[in-house]
């Protein structure tokens, strides 16, 4: 076991499954790198070297540049994934779904439902989301709540280099199609990761922080920054659950419902924009199945409801902070 | 140091061990208190524990509180044997608090203290060896479902005289999943290939619960290559073993599910903490970890009750053997230790569970240490 980056946990996992499993292929925009030009096929791995390396040790055959045409390779990768292969596309921003959403919304989550079981579709696709990295509102979004909206697809959103690998392992063993949503600003976390393949459990939430008195829900880059907003608030005498989801779908009702009766406070992080969001979701969950138990109104942390900013200072100041989530929590201790 | 007034400090629990979490004080300041009560539970990566009081006195000021994270060596609290006015306290205090410089990662040997795997006929075993005398190596072997860190608190200690080689039985830890038929002479073997590889002649066996029975087994079929064998709650001593932990313990997905079975390895279930949970759901999540532990559990629990019966071969076995319990073990109860042939060393630990070396881990070493020079 060692210390491993974000980046290189999503690398080590697709290098094992495709050792694993031949059926296994990555294809996208500059997976490889490089396109055609000879001596210079592995110069990216992906526009931020996630696939850096893959090429070298599984050839063209199964590591694939494809045309800049989500609509074409989304749609290629799940003909792909119903006929036998087990596709990771890799769709660069979450922002370009809208020019392959039909190949998803209609193909990839429907096919199964419409032959009646007798299709499947085994298809992933990591997607990059999220705020952060100075590139303005058509590459910052984090429109993860609309796939989730949509049945028969599930959607999973790592929040540390050790769920990522776990949870993408078993999103390439998964028969149904996974959105795998990747926070672009995560790639240089480290934690100990383990060197061999692990999976992490679908719709099954994890506590990173324990406690009595307040119940927060964060999810991917989120849970970073709700963890060091309940580092805080404990040392102000206030002890924080913090419960990440890890998939938005399936969602893991149960553990929400059982830590908002432990504690009677809720606060929901979110950093996809306000409405119809996964807060929203699960503030609506808590308020039909739990509200006797609330002592307090829920909060939510979510930016405002505009484009991702592109002037530094603004984005900074749309994404939810630690400080924002602690003054969330201590709004609803009262 | 001023006359009369004594440091408690954050003690250093295992090489690995950098800082502590205070969990819960168990005195109050103003209270007398002895020298081996229980102070203060300090919480690691690994384990909750209760850090008992290194001296007698009046406990004057607890300063580290609650929840607060400290290097190891940082004040916790100070005592006093005689009195000593309150200004005089502050002032220790502040020149502690001003003086100390924690220890450097590399300075406390947790970054040169790396497990290592090597391949033996197509099998991967992991091992992390500590100390570099002369003398007869000492081989740590886990029990069901644990790995080669549930020696955390008693390999140091050994390793001060002795080379000691934690192991990660197959199945296990960093080792391969794969377990064969999963029975004692396979894991017996498993070890016996690694001690060849590692190129240990001869060895002192060291074995906690399964790895007790692994251990015997290697012990009495190649005793020329064992010089003492020490069990801890072993199996193979009696036909019990609680098997509402066992598959509690391969069932259970979440922390929250496995507490309360691995509580049930303690006397004390506050030791339990939650780093403790999420390093056996990591391994459990392992591919093959669950199956490696099913096909074991299936051949050594077989029908509920202990497959094997070693008792009968205690006599015939011409090595040393000490045999320790924890008298509060509620997964293999301490009643085996009985009927057991004179020749055998037997150890009954008050206030301890099945994971007695690491709930008694003073005690425990010193029984080993006290073995090892006969």
């Amino acid at each position: 076991m060692a210390r491993k980056s974000f980046r290189e946990a999503i690398n080590e996992a697709l290098r094992l499954e495709m050792r694993r499993d031949p059926r296994v292929i990555i294809m996208g925009e500059d997976v490889a790198g490089g396109m055609g030009a000879a001596g210079e096929q592995d110069a990216w791995g992906g526009v931020l070297g996630v696939t850096k390396g893959l090429i070298s040790e599984f050839g063209q055959e199964r590591v694939r540049d494809t045309p800049i045409s989500e609509s074409a390779f989304i749609g290629a990768a799940v003909g792909a994934a119903a006929t036998g292969l087990r596709p990771v596309a890799e769709l660069m921003f979450i922002d370009f779904m809208g020019v392959c959403l039909d190949q998803i919304l209609n193909q990839a989550a429907k096919l199964r439902y419409m032959f009646g079981g007798r299709a499947t579709v085994p298809l992933v696709i990591r997607t990059m989301y999220g705020a952060g990295l100075r590139a303005a509102s058509q590459h910052s979004q984090s429109l993860y709540p609309i796939f989730t909206h949509i049945p028969g697809l599930k959607v999973v959103i790592p929040s540390s280099p050790y769920e990522a690998k776990g949870l993408l392992i078993r999103a390439i063993r998964d028969d149904d199609p996974v959105i795998f949503c990747e926070h672009k600003m995560l790639y240089d976390e480290t934690e100990e990761v383990p060197d061999e393949a692990y999976t992490i459990p679908f719709g099954e939430a994890n506590f990173t922080r324990e406690g009595e008195d307040v119940t927060i829900v964060a999810i991917g880059r989120m849970v970073k920054f709700a963890n060091e907003a309940a580092d805080r608030l404990t040392a102000r005498g206030v002890a924080c659950s913090v419960i990440d989801p890890r998939t938005a779908s399936p969602l893991d009702e149960e553990t929400i419902l059982e830590s908002v009766k432990e504690t009677g406070r809720l606060v929901v992080v979110d950093e996809a924009s306000p409405r119809c969001n996964l807060a929203t979701d699960i503030v609506a969950l808590v308020a039909t199945k739990a509200f006797s138990a609330l002592k307090a109104p829920v909060n939510i942390v979510a930016p405002p409801h505009t484009p991702v900013p592109f002037s530094p200072a603004l984005e900074d100041a749309y994404v939810p902070s630690p400080a924002k989530i602690e003054a969330a929590a201590l709004a609803v201790m009262g | 140091m001023p006359d009369g007034i004594r440091a408690v400090t954050v003690p250093k629990w295992g090489l690995a061990m950098t800082e502590g979490t205070v969990v819960a004080w168990y005195a109050n300041e103003g209270d007398q208190v002895n020298a081996g009560t229980d102070l203060v539970e300090i919480e690691t990566p690994k384990i909750t524990n209760l850090y008992e009081s290194p001296a007698s006195g009046v406990l004057r000021r607890r300063v580290a509180q609650v929840g607060e994270t400290l290097p190891v060596g940082a004040l916790l609290a100070v005592l006093t044997e005689e009195e000593v006015p309150d200004a005089d306290i502050d002032a220790f205090v502040a020149k502690f608090a001003a003086e100390f410089v924690p220890e450097s990662v590399s300075e406390s040997g947790a970054e040169a203290l790396k497990p290592q795997t090597t391949e033996i006929g197509g099998r991967r075993m992991r091992y992390l060896k500590m100390g570099d005398t002369e003398s007869t190596p000492v081989v740590l072997i886990h029990g069901f479902g644990g790995d080669l860190n549930s020696w955390l608190f008693t390999q140091p200690t050994l390793a001060q005289e002795h080379p000691v080689y934690a192991i990660d039985l197959p199945g296990h830890g960093g080792s391969s999943k794969q377990v064969d038929r999963g029975d004692l002479a396979f894991l017996a073997s498993a070890v016996f290939e690694l001690m060849a590889a590692l190129e240990i002649e001869r060895a002192h066996l060291v074995g906690h619960s399964l790895g007790g029975a692994a251990a015997f087994e290697l012990a009495s079929s190649h005793p020329d290559r064992v010089k003492s064998l020490t069990l801890l709650a072993p199996v193979g001593f009696g036909p019990d073993i609680n098997m509402e932990y066992v598959e509690g313990f391969m069932r259970a997905s979440r922390p929250r599910q496995l507490r309360p079975f691995v509580e049930q390895l303690f006397a004390n279930p506050a030791l339990v903490g939650r780093k403790m949970l999420d390093d056996i759901i990591s391994y459990k999540r392992l591919d093959g970890a669950v199956e490696a532990l099913n096909i074991i559990a299936g051949t050594v629990f077989k029908g509920g009750r202990q497959a094997v019966d070693l008792a009968p071969r205690v006599a015939g076995l011409a090595i040393p053997l000490q045999i320790i319990w924890g008298e509060g073990d509620r997964i293999i109860p301490s009643t085996h230790l009985n009927g057991l042939p004179a020749s055998v060393r037997a150890h009954l630990v008050p206030g301890a569970g099945h994971m007695v070396h690491m709930e008694k881990a003073d005690e425990v070493n010193d029984l080993i240490e006290a073995f090892l020079r006969i």
